[in-house]
């Protein structure tokens, strides 16, 4: 009985696992047939890197260029906003501060990983880019840098929270090490902490990048949506998620557009996934 | 001349009464051996000589201690640390390499020069006695050398801040005796220019290499005296008792 017992569970878990795998690549499945469907009537390269993005006109333009870049003008922007600050943020938590400000500090990145994106772009919207159209003096604030600027407070959390324990599981002797050689807190963070925390802080960075290139209602709301070659961080642009949210909706389902916007899921399913596996790479080399 | 003298010493972290009343002098070029058992407070006095134990956020300590004429409360943190080096018990090397690992030190205090560098490092690389051994690849990891080469590789990047003052924190216990005789004798060395205190387990270490030798128990400094003394004529039978094995 207890035998029975042991092998009923252990199949059902077994199931369980097995059911994870499956319904991975039964998306993986429908996504790839889907979206490749599109290249017997537009070429790869077209595809890829044609610069313009006319879905339902005649004859329709189905060139992503101007969406993969506005997607990477953004990130890079929220990149750059965001690790410094992320990284910056992670040293004074696990390093410098005192514990209640400690606690204080990381409920509070908590609770800015808790907001809901949509209400982080619906406040960018009435806030971010007034504020944006008027200190540049543009004639919209819909721009590729309100989006930045927003999705580094979306990024901001995951980079703080992996990157604070990379830096907390450096090995205390490291650090007993370097100050009990006369090292100033800084020289020790600088040339001890940091680069012993190296692949763990990649990691974060990596995995902040991931959140970010992923993101969709938040850019869709403040990016301006405008599918074009972007030519400035000023200028409005619309990312690879937003076209698939706005236009999916509307295709006609066995459509050319309706298989164009899969094969965008394909190229933004690429650009994650070998993010995630390079965040992989660095977090498994640490340990 | 004395180098250290500490008066009236209590440390406590949080509610652990962890020295009591500890007085004592610390001489000049001599090795003083700290003995007892765990819990004794023997490492707390160490780190208290450089104040490391200030990075404990409940440590609290009245008393006084003076290197020399100063009270260590008034010198630089960093200063201090400067010229009283630590070697800790398990080798520490930096994630760097060798050659990074001895300069990383000179470096930080604003040295630049590439040859002065080169020169410190050979120098104090050859005072640990690991010189021979790792001429040929000083870019190599630190990582790769063995335990005792590791130990040793800690202490010449401790002598190259040229400290006047050298914690030992049981530098053996995770050494193979053969180890443990080349660091004890790079240590017998050393004191011609350096003052030394070496806290050890190995009661025998301490007779070995010790000038004097300090008893601890339960935070309170039992018995200070020459080592031959302590060792053969404990005045205290606390002391007698340890070093016969009889406990710790």
């Amino acid at each position: 009985m207890r035998k029975l017992k042991e092998f009923i569970v252990e199949k059902l878990i077994l199931i369980c696992g097995l059911a994870s795998i499956f319904f991975v690549a039964l998306i993986f499945l429908f996504l790839l047939k889907e979206g490749f469907s599109i290249f017997k009537t537009v070429s790869p390269f077209n595809f890829l890197f044609g610069k313009s993005w006319y879905p339902i006109s005649e004859p329709s333009q189905m060139g992503i260029l101007p969406l993969i870049l506005g997607s990477l003008l953004v990130t890079a922007g929220a990149a750059i906003i965001s690790i410094p600050i992320g990284v910056g943020c992670a040293i004074y938590i696990a390093e410098i501060a005192p514990a209640k400000i400690k606690e204080i500090l990381k409920a509070g990145i908590e609770l800015l990983a808790a907001i809901p994106s949509v209400v982080l772009g619906f406040i960018g919207m009435v806030t971010l880019v007034p504020l944006v159209k008027t200190v540049f003096h543009l004639p919209t604030g819909l721009t590729a840098l309100s989006g930045s600027i927003m999705l580094a407070f979306m990024a901001m959390p995951t980079i703080v929270s992996i990157a604070e324990d990379a830096l907390y599981s450096v090995p205390k002797t490291y650090k007993e090490g370097a100050l009990a050689l006369g090292a100033t807190r800084w020289q020790m963070i600088w040339r001890v902490m940091l680069p012993a925390a190296s692949s763990g802080l990649l990691a974060a960075v990596m995995l902040g990048i991931g959140r970010v290139i992923g993101e969709t209602m938040a850019v869709m709301m403040i990016t301006g949506n405008a599918a074009v070659m972007p030519n400035s961080i000023f200028a409005p642009v619309r990312t690879l998620t937003a076209t698939i949210a706005a236009e999916m909706g509307e295709a006609v389902v066995g459509s050319e557009h309706y298989f164009a916007l899969f094969a965008i899921g394909i190229v933004l399913f690429v650009i994650s996934f070998a993010i995630n596996v390079t965040a992989d790479l660095f977090l498994h080399q640490r340990q | 001349m004395v180098k250290f003298t500490i008066k009236e010493l209590n440390i406590w972290f949080g509610h652990v009464h962890a020295l009591k009343q500890v007085s004592m002098e610390i001489r000049a070029n001599e090795i003083l051996s700290v003995i007892g058992p765990s819990n004794s407070g023997k490492t707390t006095f160490l780190r208290m000589l450089n104040r490391l134990n200030a990075l404990n956020q409940n440590f609290r300590m009245a008393g006084l201690i003076k290197l020399e004429q100063e009270d260590i409360k008034n010198i630089d943190t960093e200063l201090l640390r400067k010229r009283v080096g630590m070697v800790f018990a398990l080798p520490l090397p930096l994630p760097l390499s060798i050659f990074e690992n001895v300069a990383y030190g000179v470096r930080m205090h604003g040295t630049k020069n590439k040859k002065v560098l080169t020169k410190k490092v050979e120098e104090s690389l050859k005072e640990a006695y690991l010189w021979e051994e790792v001429k040929d690849r000083l870019n190599e990891s630190a990582f790769k050398l063995s335990g005792g080469q590791q130990q040793r590789l800690c202490i010449a990047r401790t002598l190259a801040v040229e400290p006047e003052v050298i914690l030992f924190d049981e530098p053996c216990s995770g050494l193979d005796p053969i180890s443990t005789a080349k660091v004890e004798d790079a240590m017998v060395k050393l004191k011609e220019k350096y003052t030394i205190v070496l806290v050890t387990n190995n009661v025998k270490q301490a007779a070995r290499v010790g000038e004097r030798t300090a008893f601890f128990l339960s935070g309170e400094l039992i018995e200070l005296d020459k080592t031959d003394k302590v060792f053969t004529a404990p005045k205290d039978k606390r002391t007698d008792g340890y070093i016969r094995g009889k406990f710790g």
